[in-house]
Parts: structure tokens; sequence; C-alpha cells
């Protein structure tokens, strides 16, 4: 019956996205202003419905009903409730009904909450936001309807995929498909101040808080996803330039320079055309990001739920709904007018630079990605892997977080370049004495992770000058936000380039007892036992590890085994230390009864996450900061005064 | 037979032992990380659990100890194995627009973005 349940719930949230839809487009049609109360209506009990049909997915696979065909493909009664829970959308169907209900969620969110906006502009931007809809009803109810029985039930699912079992799963797709949906959003808005014309400041404020929300949980899904790989994977790698992780960074990058260049419109009312195109753009990557993991038309670590058939339904989507922007766009730009005009050397400046340089970025990840493909229908096979990527890419991030320390200390409209040269005194003397200790100290390192670690420590100094000689209590949230944002890429950056630069490896063969090391830690192989988990057997080696210092720990790295469906899988174990984290994983027992052991010494990784943690934490900052604000203003005000 | 097994157990297993040499070991390593293995799906021979990327390690490190430079080892692996085998396109004719394009992206943005600007007076 749940299944059922949901099913009709599904259907009922399709046809009133249909008459969310139409009744928009009449109403703007024809001027009715009574159609108005009716959209906003059919968005929020759209909004219920979905999530019905998601509760009704998430009930089937928490009772383990066998006799969905989805539950059985991809669960198993014996796996721990979490995983059952998760299970519901680690897979395609589920989490294509995931993306639909989170854009339901945001759709009903926007006709209940918003107030700002002129009521056509809103009637049309609820109108896109039911089309983008309709779109993945259509392929959910046509091409993969998540709750299809089966008959007869089989007596037990076929499991998943033990990678997957993992807190991870729990958390990490539900949180990049809120930042792909509250891009959706955005481009609702952006297609619906272009059918109205109306593209400035009041537009700007009302979008300004969806592409905070999607920035912050794409932020943290990538974040997420990093240590997930990091841990589970075995090798220690924290980025991959995988096909699936480049399609949830584009969206990032592209929702980075929206946040920004959507800030200038809303102060300066400048930077107009360029903010609508780049939240046309960001709904762009967040579709691909979707295509990309879901059609499995590029090999990948994550290609763990593909189809390529389904593959092309959701290609046909999203040259769709990118082609009608795009003309609307065309159609509609030559009568937005360009906003305030400025200096080259000047605030808006350095947010023309952030946005052409994370534009840069985001081109070449996509031209990286997708050139082996380009390449394979001329019939050349080639990969793009992580050296393309470091060596283009990284040198114009490194340029990116130069002016990123310079922009926040600039003035709107015009700037003095001695008074900013004298502004930037501290953030350059702590730029090159980085660079020169790190020099002296460490001897010479690549020139990539050398001018990391001293740009990070130059932006770190940058990122809370403008906090200097202000009142620290009456500054406002939103200037928090910033600064903690920019903080935590210094620290990013810094664990990035010095665990790049000063990783310490150890792979050894040992019998019990025999002590290897690794940079400044001896690891004793004390034995291997067998242990039993809920739905798995391991092997797991039992490591004392002795610090120079003295101090003594254990870590138990594990290879598991699981049985539905037979994989192994290796679960690192590692000890977060105050300089870094050992890492250490149990290899295969060679002839001789000898274990193979994989140790690494990580100096400063953790720094990686802990700055992705605070470029959320700022995100959330600066969202409560400004919807506070705007609480308080009550009304829409003409302009804002300059942050 | 036998002694071919006693030499196997000999010579350590370079799929999962380091090279002696720390200079070796790092140029080894650096061209690990930029080896497809091939049954993979978009992982490199550094960090993968198959057997080809093992046998592959074992090939790296023991062409870099007997003397090879990398880029030697390279040219090797993708002899045999094609283009496919290295993350580090080599620059040629179909590679030109992808070595190309970041520069031509710059470009580009920075023309872009001039159209913005006001024209600096005081």
């Amino acid at each position: 019956m749940t299944a059922e349940f949901g099913l009709a719930a599904l259907w009922l949230a399709a046809a009133l996205a249909v008459l969310q839809c139409a009744l928009a487009t009449l109403g703007l049609a024809r001027g009715r202003a009574e159609a108005f109360g009716a959209v906003r209506a059919a968005a929020v009990v759209q909004g219920a419905l979905v999530a019905a049909a998601m509760a009704a997915l998430i009930a089937c696979f928490l009772a383990s009903d066998m006799s969905v065909a989805l539950v059985a493909t991809n669960s198993h009664s014996m796996k721990p409730w979490l995983y059952k829970l998760a299970g519901a959308w680690g897979n395609h169907e589920g989490s294509m009904l995931l993306w639909v209900t989170i854009l339901g969620l945001a759709g009903g969110a926007v006709a209940r909450f918003e107030r700002r906006l002129a009521e056509r502009t809103l009637m049309a931007t609820l109108g896109a936001q039911a089309a983008i809809a309709l779109g993945f009803y259509a392929f959910l109810l046509f091409a993969s309807n998540p709750f299809a029985r089966l008959d007869p039930a089989p007596a037990d699912g076929a499991g998943l995929n033990p990678l997957l079992q993992d807190p991870g799963l729990a958390f990490h797709p539900p949180t990049l498909y809120a930042g792909y949906v509250g891009l959706s959003v955005a481009f609702s808005f952006a297609v619906g101040a272009l059918v109205t014309r109306d593209v400035g400041p009041v537009f700007a404020r009302a979008m300004r808080p969806w592409v905070l929300i999607a920035w912050t949980f794409l932020t943290l899904g990538i974040t997420a996803g990093s240590y997930w790989a990091y841990y589970e994977l075995g090798w220690g790698g924290w980025w991959f330039w995988d096909p699936v992780e480049n399609a949830s960074l584009m969206p990032w990058l592209a929702a980075t320079a929206l946040l920004h260049s959507v800030s200038v419109l809303a102060t300066r009312d400048g930077l107009r055309a360029w903010t609508v195109m780049l939240a046309v753009v960001a709904f762009s990557m967040s579709m691909l990001g979707t295509f990309l993991v879901r059609s499995g038309i590029l090999t990948s670590v994550h290609a763990f739920a593909v189809d390529p058939a389904r593959g092309s339904f959701i290609l046909a989507l999203l040259v769709l709904y990118i082609g009608a922007a795009l003309v609307l766009f065309a159609l509609r730009i030559g009568t937005v007018r360009q906003g305030t005009p400025f200096d080259p050397l000047s605030r808006e400046g350095s947010l023309v630079a952030n946005n052409l340089l994370l534009t840069v970025i985001l081109g070449i990840v996509l031209i990286g990605t997708f050139y082996p493909i380009v390449a394979a229908a001329f019939g050349t096979q080639l990969s793009v892997g992580p050296p393309f990527f470091d060596s283009t890419a990284g040198p114009v991030a490194l340029l990116l977080v130069a002016v990123m320390a310079a922009g926040p200390l600039m003035r709107w409209r015009r700037e003095d370049g001695e008074a900013l040269l004298q502004r930037m005194t501290w953030p350059i003397a702590a730029t090159l004495a980085a660079g020169a200790g790190v020099f002296v100290l460490a001897g010479p390192i690549r020139p990539l992770p050398l001018a990391g670690i001293a740009l990070a420590a130059g932006l770190a100094v940058a990122s809370l000058a403008p906090l200097a000689r202000r009142n620290l209590r009456r500054a406002p949230l939103f200037l928090y936000g910033m600064v903690v944002a920019h903080l935590g890429i210094a620290v990013s950056l810094a664990g990035m380039a010095a665990s790049t630069a000063f990783t310490r490896e150890t792979l050894a063969a040992v019998g019990a007892g025999e002590p290897v090391r690794v940079a400044g830690y001896s690891v004793t192989l004390d034995g291997v036992r067998p242990v039993i988990g809920d739905n798995w057997t391991a092997l797991e080696a039992r490591l004392s590890v002795l610090d120079d210092d003295g101090a003594r720990f254990v870590l138990r790295p594990q290879v598991r085994y699981f049985t539905d469906p037979v994989t192994s899988t290796n679960e690192s174990a590692i000890a977060t230390l105050a300089g870094g984290q050992l890492y250490t994983v149990l290899g295969a027992m060679g002839e001789d009864g000898r274990w193979q052991l994989r140790l690494w010494w990580k100096p400063f990784v953790t720094l990686i996450w802990l700055g992705g943690a605070l470029i959320a934490l700022g995100g959330i900052l600066s969202l409560v900061g400004h919807v506070l604000r705007e609480r308080r203003q009550r009304r829409p005000v003409a302009s804002e005064v300059p942050a | 037979m036998i002694a071919a097994l006693l030499l196997a157990a000999a010579t350590p297993n370079l799929a999962y032992t380091q090279l002696r040499d720390p200079a070796q070991e790092a140029d080894a390593r650096a061209l690990m990380e930029s080896i497809r293995c091939l049954v993979c799906q978009g992982q490199s021979i550094a960090d993968s659990d198959a057997d080809i990327a093992g046998e592959m390690r074992a090939l790296v490190r023991g062409r870099i100890a007997a003397g090879q430079t990398p880029r030697q080892v390279r040219d090797w692996l993708v002899a045999r194995y094609g283009a496919y085998v290295t993350y580090d396109p080599p620059l040629g004719w179909a590679t030109a627009p992808l070595w190309l394009a970041p520069v031509a992206l710059l470009a580009l943005g920075a023309w872009v973005a001039r159209g913005s600007f006001r024209r600096r007076g005081r």
C-alpha cells in the first residue's frame, strides 16, 4: 500500500506542477492578478505531495518491503537501519526522487516566504520552477518509477554496494542535491526577472539567500565527499579530479561567482546581465552534474547508479531547459540596461576579476572533463587527469587567491593604488615570510605547493583585515560571514599545499612484532584477527604506534568482506594528531605469511576539511546576517549601504 | 621452478614496496600518480587495489630502479597501452586545443571584462 500511496502522491504532484505552470503562464499573458494566489497555493501543495512520495519510499526501505523492485535490488533485510534509510537515495530512481523532492520543497518555500519581489516576477519564477519540476516528474513517472512492484517478491534483497555502506551516504547526496536544487531556484528567479524585465537590486536580494543556501550545501557536500573518499578508498587521496567530483565542483565554482556578482547587483546595481547569465550557467552546471552522475557517460569511482538510456533523458531535459533559458536571455538581455560603471581598480573591479577567474577555472574543468569524450568521438582515446588540472587550474586558482586577499580591502567605485598597497602591507609580509620560512626549513619543494602555502598565509592575514579597527560587536553578521569564508579558503589551501608537499609514505610487508617507521612514528603489527560485523566479516590488524616522544596508541585497520553482494573493502584506521593524520591500511598477506601495510603521515591534512567547514560556516553567517537585516528593514529600500 | 619461486620470494614485490633510493621512489611515485589504472573507474595506479594496478606499479618501479627516466617509462607505457594510459596527455595535434584552452579562456575573459569598466579619469 505504501508504494501505491507514494506513486499516487507523485502523480498528483506532477498534476499540480502542470497546473502551476499553466496558471502562471495564463496569469502573466492575460495580466490576471487573481491567478497569483492559486500559483502560490499550487507550489506549496506540490511541495507537500512530493515530500509525501519521498517519505513513502523511505518507509518501503525501512520496512524492507522486497515486493518493491527498487528495495529488492538495492537493499537487504540484514542491513543496519541507517543504510536502509540511505539506501532510499543510494540508487538511480531514489536519488532522482530526492532531487525533485528538494526541488518541490524549495518551490513551496519560495511561494510561502518570498514577499519582496513584484507579484508578476514571482509568478514567472514559480512558473519556471514548476516547468523544471515537471521534466523530472515526467522522467520519474515514465522512465524510472521508484515504486514499481516485483511479482513474485524475492525472499531477500540484493544488498547495497559496500563502498556506499557508510554514514557518508546518508548525508553526502542529499547535501549536494540541496545545493543543485538551490541553484535551480536562483535560475527560476533569473527567468522570472527576464520575463518581466525586472533585473535589479530587489531581484538580487530575493535571489541571494537561495544562492547562499545552495553554495553552503555544495561546500558541505564537496567537503564531506572529499573526506569520505579519503578514508573510504584507502589510498589517502582527497581529490582525484574524477569526472563526478568535477561535476560537483563546477556548480560550486559557478555558484561562488554568482554569489559575488549578486552582491554587486544588490549593493551597487552593477553586473546585471552578467549575474543573470551566471544564474543560467550555475543551473546548467548542476543539471550537467546530475547528468554526469546518472548517465555513466564517464567512468568514475562514483559510477554506482548509472544507466545510459536514462542519461539521454536527462540530457534532453538539460538541452531543453538551458536552450530555452539562453533563448530567453538572448531575446531579453538587450532590454536589460547595464548597471552603474566603475573603475578597474575598485571593489567592483576585484569582483569582476573574481568572476572572470572563477569562470576560467570552470571552463578549464569543463573542457578537461569532456575532452576525452570529444576526442573519443574523433577516434582518439586519451585521458585527462590530475597533471592537467593541477598545472592549469592550479595557477589560476592561486591568482584568484591573491585577488581574494586584496578585494575586500578595496573601496567601491574607485580605489587609490598606493593606499591599497599600504593596507596590504601585512598580508604581503605574511606571504613572503611564510614562503621564505618554508623554503628555509623544508628545503626546495615544488613551486605550486610552495606558492600555495605562502599565499594561504597572506590570505589568512588579509581575510581578517576587514575586521581590524572595527567595533567587533557592531560589525554586521554578513561581514563576519565573508571573513570566516575567506579564512576558510586560506586554511583549506594551507592543508592542501602542506599535505601535498610533505606527505611521507611507507609501504612494507611485515611479520608480527617487526616495527616499521613512517615520519616520526614507529608502527608494529601485533597480530591479525577475524572480526564479525552486522553484515560483514573482516580481518583486523592491531597496530601499536609509538611516537618519538614516547606516546603510544593503537590503530585497527580492517579488510572487510561482504556477502550481499560479494566484495571486499579496505577500512583504513586513521589517528588524528596535533600536526596531521597517521593513515594506516592493511593489505593482503603474502605467500611468506607477511602482511602488507600501507602507512602515511599526512601533515596538516585535516586543515583541508576544517577549511571547508569554515567556508560553509561563513555561508551560514552571511545568510543569517542578510535575512536578519532584510527583516529589520521590513520593506525593500532603494539602495543598500555599502558593506 | 623452485628456483623461480625462491627468486620471487627474495625480490620484494614492487607493487607494495618502495624503492631504496628516495629520489627514485619520488620519481616513480609522481609517475604512478599520472598513470591510469586500466580496469578501474577513474583511478591512477597509485590509488588502486586492482591486480593490474599492482603489476603496473611493479613495472614502473622496476624500470625506474633499472635507471630509466620517468619520461622513458611513460613513453614505453603509452607505446604499449595507448595514450589512454596517461593522465598527462602529451602535447600534440589531438591535445593542442586542450592545452591552449586555459590561455584562450583567460584572454577571452579579460576582453569581455574590459567592457564593464569605466575609463579611468579624475
